[in-house]
């Protein structure tokens, strides 16, 4: 039972939340040539250890989320909102 | 003879409880476990084993039990393989011994326990599955007929077939520390960390609080269990007794069990039977103490032999003489305080102890309690059938042994060490580590929130025990940032003299039936032979052999069965390893695994403002998804068919109105929304006019399609954004997604509106007709006004906002109606009073299907995760002059290829037939293997006058032109010819929709 501190709802249970995927991957433009759009989509890594996923909180406050998790024992390192300027306004105020 | 003595004990003389065994009437009192009272009573042979049908009696005094494995209760309340050692008593208790016939007394089934030579590992496998040399019957199909006689002459306990009259729930709870355990290891922690001020929870499996205080003849150990009780509960704790900590998982959550019910004659209807509890606790005390292990050695399954400490708890407990003669064995020093106990009591001892020297201590002990001793000495044959009458021994011989004396006696007690409860850590994924000098695994160091206490870390001596819960209370409560004393644990260990290791007694050339796990029925040569064919990984021997796979799953036999491999590999047990424990420690019904999600709460149900609008108007209701949809609205005796068939018909040549409520929508708003929609739509959405709406195809990454649907421009910023009923909660997600991690310069945001409006399709010739009764201005409906996916807001008669879009899944002239969901029933109530005079009909999915099946509209069942644009036909509506999601991958060459199966139509060849969804389709000469393609909708198409379907096939249509094709349906309605055509079956041109 992973738990998630939401930057909204505080901490709950991963039941609340759907795995999203990769939350390294930066997506290629949509005009972006096949090879980039291959690696980005098929060329995944699948690490023990910390990883950077994505998380939505679809039984909550609908957030998207990134957060650093250890892939054997489940520890998250952080988590923030993936929207870059909301989450610059939750952790710096501006 | 064994009998209940006129006084000791926790049970309550004055009270009885009746209680029937196999159909015979009995008493006990409160404070009595099933096993207990039956043993009171004189019973001996509570069941038998799993293959041989052998007789078995009570093993143990816990959880750990083997052998009196019954079931307990009647009729819809039959519960099978229930220790009967952890049932609490009640008044009007029904149980059964199970697997034997017609008794377990007499058994007829124990005939086979005469060719137990030949039930080796494996036996039924090797003989059955194949007979060498011939190997005829090689293959499943006769396996499949002898598996079920065999199923049936070995098994266990049969659940009743009854619907469940129970009730179970779930619940969720927070606390600082769990106490798992109630000893004298857990009871001191769980004081500790309470007193520390923090918020503790204490479960304990048993319905008393103590653990092995309970087991204690002193008034000391009674006076210390109540008071650490009475301080707990004064220190604010929360206790939970009959409670099972039968899981650990990731972050120190634990899943609790909690009988609530399983005690009480009669189930109290306001409380559920159990309470399966999620608790989220931050730190965890593992003091689940430690199991006592039985040895291998021959008819050590016999009734009357169970663990030295088990007939220690029936005397000291329960107040039972278990045997008047009793002959012990142990090889460690556990075993003397029972011996003592018993003795006192007025039974007459004799203890083999396997090791050569014995403490002086426990020599005095003894003398003092006339307990005849034999160092050096071990059990090799239980002797007496049914009842135990003897004991041949062995006696130390250098290494090995030779022939000893043989006891006379009425009960055997056996010590073969104890094995610490370390189950929970097991689940954290914690290897237990091997302890040498006390001969069992114990738990290792690790930086997971949980501390260990007492002999779960064996930690064998009381004060010890006590010593080491203080310290973990103490270590919890530092770790949250309370103050609390400082005091030294205690490590592993405590006796004065070693245990000697012993798992088997054995001498050369005496054939002898020793068990290893009685309840599976595994002997000690099951396990060489598993070694000799090969299974020399502990998890294979267990999966072989079904070593430790019975319902206490290992927890007396399992280090035996380790030992025993380990000899035979010539290695250390640590080098053999232990098979992994998983949850549950002990079986938890399915009932409070599944909790009030049962029947109609198995999932949540989705019911339209309309619904009982629909009802009260003859709808017939389907699922769909979650969703409760109108089916059909049958008139007269009509039955499913003649309904959607009138009612298709009825919208093609007049009017019908249909609830479509379920449909996603989902308000994209924002300046930016028309760069966003033109990004996620594979047509172009840059140059839509406000008032209008467009159909839309959107993609995934991979290129395949996601869904489609209708979007309606409203303003500038402003879409209305509708989707298919399957797919509403992904694709909402999905635009989050883009616009959270992807896009975040968008000034764009997204909401489900999907429950705040109401829907209706208003469909056929005379659907324009209708609106303009309901509308207080009808001629904001007019052609001009409003021609095909036009848009327009207005109001309803009565001042209903109302949005209306002129567009069609159906094929005809056709509108959908949406308005706040509160209005719904309104909405229908004023469509349905003007359509019935112009002779319409209220349609439901069914009619909705045969529409679109004749016009070749796709829905879920043909977007079905791995088809393209191409594949679904519409390709033509993938932009070339803009870039969106998928339009890169969508050209992979796999995906681009012309044989790929594309959507069609398909008609049977004699009109007179049909066929079923579902269907693959072949070439004519090649019926076999994954055909050509398959079927994904099938209709009776009222226009055509025969049946349809839809469904894809290599090449489409024009590969098709004057071919047959087979639908091939073998195990149905066999195989029937059918001509391809075009997917648009009905008005291909569309002329209808537009008019």
């Amino acid at each position: 039972m992973i738990r998630i501190r939401c930057p909204f709802c505080g901490e709950r249970d991963h039941s609340e939340f759907t795995y999203g995927g990769d939350g390294s991957i930066v997506y290629p433009a949509l005009d972006a040539p096949m090879e980039d759009w291959v690696k980005a989509v098929f060329e995944r890594e699948n690490p023990r250890g910390r990883q950077l996923e994505t998380w939505h909180h679809t039984s909550g406050c609908r957030a998207w989320l990134l957060v650093e998790r250890d892939t054997m024992t489940h520890e998250i390192f952080s988590v923030r909102l993936a929207h870059e300027g909301a989450g610059r306004v939750i952790e710096e105020g501006t | 003879m064994v009998h209940r003595l006129a006084s000791g004990g926790r049970i309550d003389r004055a009270q009885s409880l009746r209680f029937t065994w196999d159909g015979r009437t009995m008493t006990g009192h409160p404070g009595d476990t099933l096993a207990s009272a039956l043993m009171a009573a004189g019973e001996e042979v509570m069941g038998r084993s799993f293959k041989y049908h052998r007789p078995r009696g009570i093993m143990s005094a816990g959880v750990e039990e083997s052998g009196a494995i019954v079931t307990v209760g009647a009729g819809d309340r039959r519960d099978p393989n229930v220790r009967a050692t952890t049932q609490e008593l009640y008044e009007g208790l029904t149980a059964t011994g199970q697997n034997a016939w017609p008794n377990v007394r007499f058994d007829a089934g124990a005939v086979l326990s005469l060719f137990s030579r030949f039930f080796a590992a494996g036996f039924y496998y090797k003989t059955f599955m194949g007979l060498p040399p011939f190997e005829w019957g090689k293959g499943t199909g006769l396996w499949m007929q002898y598996e079920k006689l065999i199923r049936r002459s070995a098994g266990m306990g049969t659940a009743s077939r009854a619907p469940d009259p129970d009730s179970y729930e779930h619940a969720h709870g927070f606390c600082d520390v769990l106490v798992v355990g109630s000893g004298p290891a857990g009871l001191n922690a769980a004081l500790t960390a309470a007193q520390a001020g923090l918020d503790v929870v204490l479960v304990e499996q048993d319905f008393e609080l103590g653990g092995d205080y309970l087991n204690q003849a002193t008034e000391a150990a009674e006076q210390t269990r109540a008071e650490l009780v009475a301080q707990l509960s004064a220190a604010g704790a929360r206790v939970m007794t009959r409670t099972t900590a039968f899981g650990l998982y990731d972050y120190s959550v634990a899943g609790l069990l909690e009988r609530v019910t399983d005690h009480l004659p009669a189930p109290d209807g306001a409380l559920p039977r159990q309470r399966f509890w999620t608790l989220r606790a931050k730190r965890t005390i593992v003091a689940t103490g430690a199991i006592e292990r039985t040895v291998a050695f021959g008819n050590n399954d016999r009734p009357g032999i169970m663990t030295a400490a088990a007939g220690q708890t029936y005397l000291n407990r329960y107040g039972i003489m278990p045997g008047d003669r009793i002959i012990m064995a142990t090889n460690n020093e556990s075993a003397y305080g029972p011996a003592a106990d018993l003795a006192r009591a007025g039974a007459e001892v004799t203890l083999l102890d396997a090791r050569a020297e014995v403490s002086d201590e426990l020599k005095a002990l003894a003398k003092a309690n006339n307990i005849l001793v034999r160092p050096g000495t071990a059990p090799l044959n239980a002797l007496g059938k049914p009842a135990i009458d003897g004991l041949e021994t062995v006696t130390a011989d250098g290494t090995g042994w030779r022939p000893g004396e043989v006891e006379n006696g009425d009960l055997i007690l056996i010590s073969g060490g104890w094995s610490p409860v370390v189950h929970l850590l097991s689940h954290r994924g914690l290897k237990p580590v091997w302890d040498a000098a006390n001969a069992c695994f114990v738990p290792p160091e690790s930086d997971d929130p949980i501390h260990t206490a007492g002999a779960a870390a064996a930690i064998w001596r009381g004060e010890d025990c006590e010593a080491s819960g203080r310290a973990a209370g103490a270590a919890a409560a530092r770790a949250l940032g309370k103050s609390a004393p400082e005091e030294a644990a205690p490590g592993p260990g405590g006796w004065a003299t070693p245990i000697r290791p012993l798992y088997e007694v054995k001498l050369p050339g005496k054939k002898l039936k020793s068990f290893v796990d009685p309840q599976n029925d595994v002997g000690t040569e099951d396990v060489r032979l598993a070694h000799r064919e090969g299974f020399v990984s502990v998890e294979h021997l267990k999966r072989y052999t079904t070593l430790g796979m019975a319902s206490d799953q290992g927890k007396m036999g399992n280090i035996v069965g380790l030992a025993l491999m380990a000899e035979a590999l010539g290695r250390e047990i640590p080098e053999v390893g232990t098979t992994t424990f998983r949850p549950p420690y002990t079986p938890i019904s399915i009932g409070a695994l599944s909790g009030r999600n049962v029947g109609s709460h198995f999932r949540p149900l989705r019911r339209t403002p309309m619904h009982d609008w629909n009802l009260a108007n003859g709808g017939v209701m389907t699922m769909a998804g979650l969703w409760h949809r109108p089916w059909f609205f049958p008139r007269a005796k009509e039955g499913k068919t003649e309904a959607y068939i009138r009612e298709t018909t009825t919208v093609r040549e007049a009017v019908g109105l249909c609830d479509v409520t379920s449909l996603g929508k989902i308000a994209v708003q924002g300046p930016d929304a028309t760069t966003f929609l033109n990004r996620v739509y594979t047509n172009p959405f840059a140059k839509l006019a406000v008032g209008k709406a467009r159909y839309g195809i959107m993609l995934r990454d991979d290129g395949i399609v996601m869904d489609d649907g209708t979007t309606w421009r409203l303003s500038e910023s402003d879409y209305f954004m509708t989707t298919t009923t399957a797919h509403a909660a992904k694709v909402m997600a999905w635009l989050e997604e883009l616009l959270q991690t992807r896009w975040s310069d968008l000034k764009v945001h997204v909401a489900s509106v999907s429950d705040q409006w109401a829907g209706a399709a208003v469909a056929g010739p005379k659907s324009r007709a209708v609106l303009e009764a309901c509308l207080e201005d009808s001629s904001v409906v007019s052609n001009e006004a409003c021609p095909f996916m036009a848009v327009i807001e207005t109001t309803l008669k009565g001042g209903i906002p109302c949005r209306i879009a002129r567009i069609s899944f159906s094929g005809e002239m056709a509108y959908e109606a949406y308005v706040p969901s509160d209005y719904g029933p309104a909405l229908m109530d004023l469509l349905w009073a003007a359509a019935k005079p112009l002779g319409g009909c209220l349609y439901g999915l069914e009619a909705l299907g045969a529409l679109r099946i004749e016009k070749g509209h796709v829905t879920g069942a043909e977007l079905d995760g791995r088809v393209t644009i191409d594949d679904a036909g519409l390709g033509k509506m993938a932009s070339t002059k803009k870039d969106y999601i998928g339009n890169v991958l969508r050209k992979r060459p796999e995906l681009l290829r012309g044989d790929r199966p594309r959507l069609v139509g398909i008609f049977p060849k004699d009109r007179a037939q049909t066929f079923n969804a579902g269907t693959i389709l072949c070439k004519a000469d090649a019926v076999s293997g994954m055909g050509e393609g398959w079927i994904t909708a099938v209709t009776h198409s009222p226009a055509l006058g025969h049946w349809i379907g839809l469904g894809y096939i290599a090449g489409g249509h024009e590969a098709w032109q004057g071919k047959t094709a087979v639908a091939a349906d073998p195990v149905r309605k066999g195989n029937i010819e059918v001509e391809i055509v075009s997917p648009h079956m009905y008005d291909p041109s569309g002329e209808r929709m537009h008019g």
